[in-house]
């Protein structure tokens, strides 16, 4: 799975990063973390609030910090 | 409501304490007390409810809502969006290009980008706390006229070149739902809230502080004589000193708060505080990536002459 976060550099954008980082090592398995944070390329993802996750090129949560269970239960979303 | 509250702090202050009820100190203190529990209460309460009132309005449902829609139908709602939508200073930009993206006019914009600071969460909070329900509501309604016809006026000047970044219109705007069980809104709402709170109880303390010293010590006619009451004036210097305080808003409410109560007119009052929220000057520093100079100083320009007009309005008719 390839999870992008979609972020500025505000405060809440760098925990989410974290955040999902920690998922991703709690999840198992390789899977790719990466922080999106050119505007126009975030404008692609049709999102304005940030921070928001896409997993998989297909956002899944856009203008909240989440928890890592929240990302851990997106990523199970995603696999199934 | 709060009566329980003003007389547990007059009993505290009075009875307990034993400081005379009709000494300046003794009426300073309890109106200290007695406001900010009050303040601090309501605060938390509304602006919890409202956040989480707003986490079911996300800015990409409106958009696309938005989108496609007439252009003037499309000011009143986006005005209207503005109201109910979560919105902070910080996401200026992505919601700019945003709108611009999905091929919704400037103006309309606009309309959007001056109501949602208007009607921030806070700002609502503090009115509903400090002047009721009723200056709450005529506060949002006069929010969404400025909005609507600011951003009618901006449209008509045909500013699209000033916009710095060239936005790829998309096709097709769409909004997926995101799946969101109700204990995490509860739960996000009360993160925010929290937030918020720690940004500004302290300036909420120093402002009830400032005012209870008002309360208690200076008389009614001074600040009337020299707060400029019904001065012709005093809404040009309410608006002029409104822009640059911005984070500072929680601590100057509860200050006009008592400044009215002392004789300050309301529409004054009305207009300084739609400065302070809607013109900030950090927010034209964030905008300046994307507009240029001209096309912020004509929002400036437009949604100021807006917010003193409201004042001349109000002090005239209330």
């Amino acid at each position: 799975m390839k999870l992008e976060v979609l972020g500025t550099g505000c405060a809440k954008c760098k925990t989410l990063e974290e955040v999902a980082k920690e998922a991703v090592a709690k999840f198992g398995g390789f899977h790719e973390v990466k922080k999106v944070d050119d505007i126009m390329d975030i404008m692609n993802y049709g999102v304005m609030s940030t921070p928001a996750l896409a997993i998989d090129g297909k956002v899944v949560s856009s203008g909240r910090s989440l928890s890592v269970d929240e990302v851990l239960e997106y990523m199970k979303g995603a696999r199934s | 409501m709060f009566d329980w509250l003003d007389q547990a702090s007059a009993w505290f202050v009075f009875d307990t304490l034993g400081i005379a009820s009709k000494s300046h100190f003794g009426v300073a203190l309890h109106f200290f007390i007695y406001d900010t529990i009050k303040i601090l209460l309501l605060l938390l309460s509304i602006i919890y409810i409202v956040t989480l009132v707003r986490s079911y309005f996300p800015v990409e449902k409106a958009r696309a809502y938005i989108s496609g829609k007439h252009k003037v139908t499309g000011h009143v709602l986006a005005a209207v969006f503005g109201v109910i939508t979560p919105f902070c200073s910080c996401s200026a930009i992505p919601l700019f290009l945003g709108f611009l993206q999905a091929r919704i006019p400037l103006g309309v914009t606009f309309s959007y980008l001056i109501s949602a600071p208007l009607s921030d969460a806070v700002v609502i909070a503090l009115l509903l706390s400090f002047f009721g329900w009723k200056i709450a509501l005529l506060y949002v309604g006069i929010g969404l006229i400025i909005a609507i016809i600011a951003g009618l006026i901006i449209g008509a000047m045909n500013l699209e070149s000033e916009v710095l970044i060239e936005v790829k219109p998309l096709d097709h705007v769409e909004y997926e739902e995101q799946e969101l069980l109700f204990k995490h809104r509860l739960h996000e709402a009360w993160e925010y809230t929290l937030d918020i709170f720690k940004k500004i109880y302290l300036y909420v303390f120093i402002g009830v502080g400032i005012g209870a010293f008002i309360h208690g010590y200076v008389p009614a006619e001074f600040i009337s004589k020299y707060a400029g009451g019904d001065a012709w004036y005093a809404p040009l210097i309410a608006v002029v000193m409104g822009i640059p305080m911005y984070s500072s808003a929680s601590g100057i409410l509860p200050l006009v708060e008592v400044l009215t109560d002392k004789g300050m007119l309301l529409g004054t009052a009305l207009s300084f505080m739609m400065a302070v929220v809607a013109l900030s000057l950090p927010e034209a520093l964030i905008l300046k990536r994307v507009l240029s100079w001209k096309l912020i100083g004509i929002f400036f320009g437009v949604v100021g002459f807006g917010i003193l007009l409201t004042g001349y309005l109000f002090n005239i008719i209330l």
